[in-house]
């Protein structure tokens, strides 16, 4: 799980041009996070168990592992650094070697982060680990040692049975997130957060510069209500000639 | 001398989809900048047959897989592939369409290679002998140019970005099947189930007929789906919609939804939050139909409507049906 700026945030680079300035943005929950760890709170809630989250990030993620905890999570693993390098290989090294001495059926991560957009984390995590990792799911049950899950892809699902333990990727209409009740807020400050170094190893991504978008050149309101309709036909077939 | 460019060229029912020819193309130009050969990789069932139609997009040489197994993407057996024959051939760079098949491979193959993958590029670059990737980040609100470390380069080119496009003379590529044993994995992939009727996916699509908040209900995008129909396009969705229940989340255009780029996205009562806007502003026309003149979406549409979805749609729809009856 991370902490990712909001996706309503402006965002801003940096003076040095290769950063993005987040100071101001509003941070929650990485969307494909919250997905995930509905399902493994629900997963608890039928089968038993127990869920841990694992975040690597500055101290500040304190805040949406605290939300993690009312959302209900057991307990939590802060691998704390201040600037831990964006890199997914990075990353899912540093993952991988805190779960090498962790049991577990079933590893839940989003699809992506929301702010880089990598989306690579959780199949190589999974790759490191050599369990089976099933990608961009909106739908798992689990049972007698079984996963079987529906992976998104163009144009339908591709149905994976997969044996535990797994790791999985949550999509969007995995599940729809519940909201956290003050009582349950409150209560995440007594569950237990085990806070450690993550291990560092090499990174392979470098970002030379960050720019923003070129901007679409201005458009035109081609008037009012149905008389308007001919006049864009025509434009569409003449003008921009995609018709 | 660089190593071979090695090109995963994506199939589905024994056909190279579109996206093949792109990452063919994008890799015959960089090879032909850094002077090495395109080699293509083609795995699935019934695809021996095409492999050699990789020479008219500049592939060198063409492996191929053909197996009743890897029918559809198995990321195992598929990865395992792939990296058996990276190993043996040494790629300066591996391009992979940014494809649910190749977003998921593509990071299987770069973490067993002891690198990582420039993800969903929208251009590549080769300045002073090294790779530079132009990748959108925070959902297009940003780009990055990133370099990678250690070889070979793994990068996953974004859908319909890249064009592909033919090269003269064609080559005549030299094909060769890959020996296949099925290794013992923990995974079944059982069987893929279409979402029905509609034959696109929004992220393959040339024309988008988005729906937002203001279509006010599950029941309206009937006028959607009649201009969609008459267009040979496919129905979108802004988050509103999706949130409220009224459409799937297969259709969301934005930021948690699928990143568009068509020829050409009709908005419907949509009023252009960034959220969206970032997963439709590659699309090369833009048109929004809104009743608020004030809407956001009017600030970056190519050609906008003020006007009622519901009078203007049909009325489009109907104008539309002429202009297709006649062309």
């Amino acid at each position: 799980m991370r902490r990712v700026p909001d996706t309503a945030a402006r965002i801003k680079i940096a003076p040095d041009g290769k950063s993005i300035v987040t100071s101001d943005a509003e941070f929650v929950i990485n969307p494909y996070e919250e997905y995930a760890l509905e399902q493994g709170v629900q997963l608890k809630e039928k089968h038993g168990g127990e869920v841990t989250v694992l975040t690597i990030g500055p101290e500040k993620s304190t805040s949406v592992i605290l939300k993690a905890l009312a959302l209900g999570a057991d307990k939590a693993v802060h691998l704390k650094a201040e600037n831990f390098p964006d890199d997914p290989s990075a990353v899912a090294r540093a993952i991988a070697a805190e779960l090498k001495t962790v049991e577990f059926d079933v590893l839940l991560f989003g699809k992506k982060g929301v702010d880089d957009d990598n989306q690579q984390v959780g199949p190589m995590v999974a790759e490191l680990l050599g369990i089976p990792c099933v990608t961009q799911i909106v739908k798992l049950d689990v049972s007698a040692g079984k996963a079987m899950a529906h992976r998104e892809v163009e144009g339908g699902i591709i149905v994976v049975e997969a044996t535990l333990p797994s790791a999985f990727t949550a999509e969007k209409d995995l599940t729809v997130p519940r909201y956290a009740s003050l009582r349950e807020l409150v209560a995440a400050r007594k569950k237990p957060i085990l806070v450690k170094e993550p291990q560092r190893f090499p990174v392979a991504l470098e970002v030379v510069s960050v720019q923003y978008p070129p901007p679409r050149p201005p458009g035109r309101v081609l008037g009012k209500g149905v008389e308007a309709v001919p006049i864009l036909v025509k434009v569409l077939h003449e003008e921009a000639k995609v018709i | 001398m660089h190593g071979p460019i090695l090109v995963f060229a994506e199939s589905s029912g024994g056909e190279f989809r579109k996206s093949a020819f792109e990452s063919v193309t994008e890799a015959r130009r960089l090879a032909d900048l850094s002077k090495t050969e395109v080699h293509a990789l083609s795995i699935g069932h019934g695809v021996k047959g095409q492999a050699s139609s990789l020479g008219k997009f500049g592939a060198d040489k063409v492996s191929v897989v053909d197996d009743e197994s890897l029918k559809l993407f198995h990321p195992d057996l598929y990865r395992q592939i792939a990296l058996d024959l990276a190993k043996k051939i040494s790629p300066s760079f591996i391009l992979l369409p940014a494809t649910s098949t190749g977003k998921d491979l593509a990071p299987r193959l770069a973490i067993h290679l002891n690198t990582v993958v420039a993800a969903e590029c929208t251009e590549l670059e080769i300045r002073n002998d090294e790779l530079i990737a132009t990748r959108p980040a925070y959902a297009g609100k940003v780009l990055l140019k990133v370099k990678m470390k250690g070889n070979p380069k793994v990068a996953t080119l974004r859908p319909n970005v890249f064009t592909a496009k033919e090269v003269t003379p064609p080559i005549s590529p030299r094909v060769e099947s890959l020996s296949f044993e099925k290794q013992v994995t923990r995974m079944t992939v059982k069987e893929f189930v279409t979402h029905g009727a509609r034959k696109q996916d929004l992220t393959e699509a040339g024309v988008i007929v988005s729906g937002g908040r203001g279509m006010g209900g599950p029941e309206n995008y009937k006028i959607l789906e009649d201009l969609a129909n008459v267009m040979g396009g496919v129905v979108g969705a802004s988050r509103a919609s999706v949130d409220a229940g009224w459409r799937p989340h297969s259709d969301q255009v934005g930021q948690t939804g699928r990143t568009v780029s068509p020829t050409l996205y009709i908005a419907c009562g949509i009023s252009g939050a960034i959220q969206h806007r970032v997963g439709m502003i590659n699309s090369k026309v833009i048109v929004a139909i809104n009743k608020d003149p004030e809407a956001p979406i009017f600030g970056f549409a190519d050609y906008g409507i003020v006007g009622d979805v519901f009078e203007v749609v049909p009325a489009l729809t109907q104008e539309m049906r002429k202009y297709f009856g006649k062309n």
